[in-house]
């Protein structure tokens, strides 16, 4: 197998590689120059579609076919947005390339652009980026001053202005729709589906939203071309006539217990073992595994027996989880107590869901504050068969939300109880041996008051104290 | 007549936002930072104000704001912010007792701003900063691997 040659990540690490002098001098936008001399739009979306270039934001949707979804010969005005929301717990890989090198990113969406005829196109940025708006800014300014972006870019008829939209703190406008109604000024609440952004989106008009890195691709897909991004990666299972394959390159981040937590580039399909072991400095402090999270926290948990699992977009799935994610890998060590990752992964979620669907808003913050109980030592065994049940009934695949973000907090739920119930119980078990086989409903604890759940250990202090 | 909460200065930065989106209401978000970042909060007469400014119901800027939980309403926040990353990869390398350490130090809680207007403790969902797990956003500025010491390092650098 030849020797992988990272690209999303080669100018990280250079000196001022977040400027547009050095990302010229490495070859930046020769392929835009290239692309808008030689390519017709049309030929750019038809080889991005053949390269199966699939999103890297999460759903693995192939990119292509979703800008072959905006209808033809629409009088325009075309949007795009570039989706750097990044606030999946655990994933931080695009805030390395914006920081490192928002060149890339940028003539990706250019490219992009190009591609589906958008005349405008928005980055969606998180505000707990404040160095990569800093960068994005500056590299958004010198695109104007050098000529890729304006009007007639390199002399061609394309035009095109980027802005960049700063959010305020809510993980829901990562959902494309979400994050539509958020640049147009409202709450985030996700639409409902049909009509797809591709034919309504923002501000009503036609809409293509993919992931930055996704974009990021695109640049390289159109420099080096399909044999080499398809040489990348997981080729489609035979036996799946439905599986379009995992190509490419892919940032992975890696955290939680690893000696060096970081970003790292390598083919879809690397087996969680090797980028632990190989790539993240191994467990610290001599530990072994007992959890880890494969791509973002929405996805769920593997157990340490399922380590071979590879990262491609369907690996996770075969482990029962909800699938690749983001990419943001989690370790957790043996000495981590379960209890304590479904407490944070509950939180996460009740703190984050938008509150529009009631199966989300509720069985979140209930799950939440069945967490808290357990946490505090107040759980019965018959709590486990609860969450069971939300985890089951909240979310796109059981039919009961608008979008995914209930799948999301679904998923760490019913993974942590397929493979770690023993632990769960045991803990009930140790915390409240007179109470764990109450079947009787139990009062949540008295009030619902965050900051009151730092440690199970306050709580139980407060408790003692009534 | 009541002085206006929206200096010019600030009605000028909120105009210069008009052509980057075809509609009026696409600026609420980016003026509601504007004025966040001018004075601390958006009270209930900034919000009247910048729905007269852009011509939309001061209900729909409401709506808006109360969506987020960035915008401070009722009391300006504090000279620095301090967001303290409490999601699963700071959370298990520390973090939750860092916030409770910081909790401690400043004698307030998450949401609260200390007595001499300093700063507001606040606790944050992933800031996507898990490669320096316990981070914390201070203002502007990330501080990474954080321990019970640099904390106190920090503060000590702060306004």
């Amino acid at each position: 197998m030849p020797t992988f040659e990272p690209v999303l990540l080669a100018n990280v690490g250079k000196p001022d590689s977040h400027t547009l002098k050095v990302y010229e001098a490495a070859g930046g936008y020769q392929t835009l120059r290239r692309v808008l001399q030689e390519m017709a739009p049309k030929e750019v979306v038809d080889r991005i579609r053949a390269s199966q270039l699939r999103g890297r934001g999460g759903a693995g949707f192939p990119t292509g076919l979703k800008w072959s979804f905006l209808p033809k010969d629409d009088p325009g005005p075309i949007y795009l947005c570039a989706n750097a929301d990044e606030s999946e717990p655990g994933t931080f890989c695009n805030r390395v390339q914006m920081e490192h090198d928002p060149h890339q990113i940028l003539e990706g969406i250019i490219l992009a652009c190009y591609a589906t005829g958008a005349s405008a196109a928005y980055i969606y940025l998180r505000y707990e980026y404040p160095l990569a708006y800093e960068r994005l800014q500056q590299a958004v300014e010198e695109c104007y001053r050098a000529g890729y972006l304006g009007r007639n870019i390199l002399g061609s008829d394309m035009s095109l202005d980027i802005y960049i939209h700063r959010g305020a703190g809510a993980y829901i406008c990562g959902e494309e729709t979400g994050l539509i109604e958020s640049i147009e000024g409202h709450r985030a609440w996700p639409r409902t589906k049909p009509p797809f952004p591709a034919v309504k989106g923002l501000f009503q008009r036609p809409t293509v939203v993919n992931n930055v890195e996704t974009l990021a691709c695109v640049k390289h897909i159109l420099e080096r071309g399909i044999e080499w991004f398809q040489s990348i990666g997981t080729p489609p299972d035979p036996s799946d006539p439905r599986d379009p394959g995992s190509f490419g390159p892919k940032v992975f981040s890696i955290s939680g217990h690893v000696n060096r937590p970081g970003c790292v580039e390598l083919p879809l399909g690397v087996p969680v073992r090797e980028l632990i072991e190989q790539h993240a400095g191994g467990v610290w402090k001599g530990r072994k595994v007992k959890a880890v999270v494969p791509g973002g926290l929405s996805t769920g948990v593997l157990s340490a027996h399922e380590l071979d699992t590879p990262l491609d977009f369907s690996g996770p799935c075969k482990a029962g989880c909800l699938g690749l994610g983001t990419g943001g890998v989690i370790v957790l060590d043996e000495t981590y107590s379960m209890v304590d990752f479904l407490h944070n992964s509950c939180r996460f979620f009740a703190h984050e869901s938008c509150g529009q669907c009631t199966p989300c808003r509720e069985g979140t913050a209930w799950a939440y504050r069945i967490m808290q109980r357990i946490k505090a030592g107040r759980g019965r065994l018959v709590d486990l068969d609860l969450l069971e049940e939300i985890g089951n009934s909240i979310g796109i695949i059981p039919g009961s939300t608008i979008c995914g973000l209930a799948d999301g907090a679904a998923w760490p739920i019913k993974t942590t109880l397929a493979k770690f119930r023993d632990e769960l119980e045991d803990y009930i078990r140790r915390t409240n041996p007179l109470g764990c086989r109450n079947p009787a409903p139990v009062e949540a604890l008295p009030e619902w008051r965050e900051h009151q759940s730092i440690t199970g250990r306050k709580l139980l202090g407060a408790e003692a104290t009534i | 007549m009541m002085e206006k909460v929206l200096t010019e200065g600030i009605c000028k930065q909120i105009e210069a936002c008009y052509p980057k989106y075809p509609t009026r209401e696409a600026v609420i978000l980016p003026a509601l930072h504007l004025i966040q970042e001018a004075i601390g909060h958006v009270p209930p007469k900034a919000v009247e104000e910048l729905a007269h400014l852009l011509g939309v119901p001061p209900a729909r800027v409401q709506d808006t704001l109360s969506f987020y939980g960035f915008f401070a309403q009722d009391e300006p926040v504090g000279r620095t912010r301090i967001w303290v990353c409490r999601s699963l990869s700071c959370g298990a390398r520390g973090g939750e007792e860092l916030l409770e350490y910081l909790c401690q130090r400043l004698g307030v809680q998450p949401g609260q701003t200390t007595p001499d207007g300093r700063i507001t403790l606040e606790v944050a969902e992933c800031i996507g900063a898990c490669d320096y797990a316990p981070a914390i956003l201070a203002g502007r500025v990330l501080w990474k691997n954080m321990t019970k010491e640099k904390i106190d390092q920090m503060l000590e650098t702060l306004p």
